[in-house]
């Protein structure tokens, strides 16, 4: 599987990744010489490059061959996320049109951080080595803080900014502490050579110390507890369209490198993680579903949200067999698909005077609006995890391989968080069905319509047609084993 | 005379490590020695990849530490861009003036 090969083929399997960079350096002058005039037309090009990187991925042979001696993995499972992921960013853009003229904020430089945040996560998905881990992860996370505190005349924003900096150069730190530990104690930072060095009968407490660290600079990324406190600030002070993209590509490029971490890096010593990340994963859930009770802006709900599926996808993760991978494969397809759905609902939230944010603002939609409350009140049903919605089946993959491995406590704990939970999801539906009608808002504009509109139907008739994903999904998990 | 082994640079790197953190958390001044903590702390990480380098007699873990010394200056420069433009809106850069979102 892992055999080298001639150098030009090097640069054929990180094609995506190149096309991406150039893109964004002709992009970077287009903006350098146009100014903010060519913002709308970067945005689509942008939009257009995303894509473009989609299609090669698809196209490329992804069996699982190396590049740039073992640091760069192309397989089914690698094809899979950088899909996912180019997909969440290219909508992320999409949606933000609107957004940003009525802001004021249409400048070149966001979709240009947009795309090489993006090129960053292609290469976490990718890493098959610690230094590539760390860089694509650094790639990514200084895009983000960067995009975070785009506003700059909003202090709610540079404080976003300012706190996912503080707290992601924190788990950083600690991420690159646990890679010198690993490196120090195996003698390479290659997952193939770590996976042979980290062998069950050799008890090796400076790798697991190692191993330790490098988790928890993981679990950071993906706002898991007890490394979710940046989550709600940055959700609620970024601006909606950044909010949207944090809460889907970077998440599920996230969970993919996760997933690869352990998986390639630590197969033999399974229990030895299996432990930290059903810790992870329960206090994500609980924590998801208690702290979003009492929430009243959507923003800091969907993050608190976010925060619980992440948990949930993580049973998935506990469960350390292709089932449980093929699980939480399937459970980011469908999670992207809902939080897209939801946030172009949240980006249309705009009456005459400016966005507004408060969960109440939505009572009565369903009056002023009936097929926008109707597709809100899918998702959150989905959301929440209420069969026959796609929502149901995620979950339900992820607890059956949960099952299968033995992990009673883990699953029963889960089910019980995902119905606390659902109070909130219901409360949301509640007030848009049930409660008195708050003031119109503006139009929905057509970009988003359609955005919600796919989101909607295909939660609601994922159901009738799994087969494809499911399967999909499985070969990605294959190639991990 | 006591020689200087690898026990010794990683308990230097560990001391300097927990250090740069505790120093983020324990600090409640000024944002800028949250920014030297941070720094601190990837030195220590640094310094803990050169001795295992030299231990183990590969070079990888220099062109790691290499490479999180580019990364660092490179996040240096934007943790110092967001602490102006924070400065600029809420005209103060106290920890504890860092509190406009709670809960």
């Amino acid at each position: 599987m892992n055999e080298p090969v001639s150098p030009i083929v090097n640069y054929l399997l990180a094609l995506p990744e190149i096309c991406l960079v150039v893109g964004a350096m002709i992009m970077l002058m287009l903006g350098a010489f146009r100014g903010n005039r060519a913002a709308d037309l970067i945005c689509w090009l942008s939009i257009a490059l995303l894509l473009f990187a989609a299609a090669l991925v698809v196209v490329m042979p992804a069996t699982g061959k190396v590049a740039f001696d073992g640091a760069f993995i192309m397989d089914r499972f690698a094809q899979f996320m950088k899909v996912l992921t180019l997909l969440g960013s290219a909508i992320a853009i999409f949606m933000s049109f609107e957004f940003m003229r009525h802001a004021r904020l249409q400048k070149f430089e966001y979709p240009i951080l947009i795309v090489l945040a993006t090129a960053g996560m292609l290469m976490m998905i990718s890493a098959n080595d610690l230094i590539a881990l760390y860089l694509g992860l650094e790639l990514q996370s200084l895009a983000l803080y960067v995009i975070a505190a785009f506003r700059t005349d909003s202090v709610r924003s540079s404080e976003a900014g300012l706190k996912y900096f503080v707290l992601g150069a924190l788990s950083s730190g600690m991420l690159l502490y646990g890679c010198s530990l690993i490196y120090g104690f195996t003698g390479t930072t290659g997952f193939s050579g770590i996976a042979a060095a980290a062998s069950p009968s050799v008890h090796n407490l400076g790798l697991i110390f190692g191993l330790v660290f490098l988790m928890a600079g993981l679990a950071f990324k993906i706002s898991a507890v007890p490394f979710h406190m940046w989550t709600p600030d940055v959700y609620e002070g970024a601006p909606t369209p950044v909010t949207a993209f944090f809460a889907t590509a970077p998440k599920i490029a996230a969970m993919a490198m996760f997933l690869r971490a352990v998986h390639v890096a630590f197969p033999d010593i399974t229990h030895q993680w299996q432990q930290i990340v059903v810790f992870i994963s329960i206090g994500s859930m609980v924590l998801g579903a208690f702290a979003a009770i009492g929430q009243n802006d959507i923003k800091r709900l969907m993050a608190y949200s976010s925060i619980g599926h992440m948990g949930f996808a993580l049973v998935g993760l506990a469960s350390g067999d292709q089932a449980g991978v093929q699980a939480v494969i399937v459970y980011l397809t469908i999670y992207l698909v809902m939080n897209v759905g939801v946030f172009a609902c949240i980006l249309s939230m705009r009456r005459s005077d400016g966005m507004v944010e408060e969960i109440d603002e939505l009572a009565g939609l369903s009056h002023n609006s009936p097929i926008m409350a109707f597709l809100l009140a899918m998702l959150m049903f989905s959301l929440a995890g209420i069969p026959p919605l796609a929502g149901f089946f995620a979950k339900f993959y992820v607890f059956l391989a949960a099952i299968n491995t033995g992990l009673y406590a883990l699953a029963v704990i889960g089910v019980l968080s995902s119905v606390v939970g659902a109070y909130y999801y219901l409360r949301i539906i509640k007030i848009m069905y049930f409660d008195e009608p708050a003031e119109k808002f503006e139009p929905m504009p057509g970009a988003l319509k359609g955005v919600l509109a796919i989101s909607g139907l295909l939660v609601v008739f994922f159901f009738t047609y799994p087969a494809p994903l499911v399967a999909a999904a499985n070969v990605a998990a294959k190639s991990l084993f | 005379m006591m020689s200087v082994g690898l026990p010794h640079y990683l308990t230097l790197a560990a001391i300097l490590f927990t250090l740069g953190i505790f120093g983020i958390f324990l600090n409640r001044k000024n944002v800028i020695v949250i920014l030297m903590s941070i720094e601190l702390m990837l030195l220590a990480v640094n310094i803990n990849f050169v001795a295992f380098s030299i231990h183990l007699g590969d070079l990888v873990g220099q062109v790691f530490a290499l490479l999180i010394l580019t990364v660092a200056a490179a996040e240096a420069a934007i943790g110092l861009a967001i602490i102006v433009v924070y400065y600029r809106n809420r005209g103060s850069i106290a920890v504890e003036d860092i509190n406009m979102m709670k809960g």
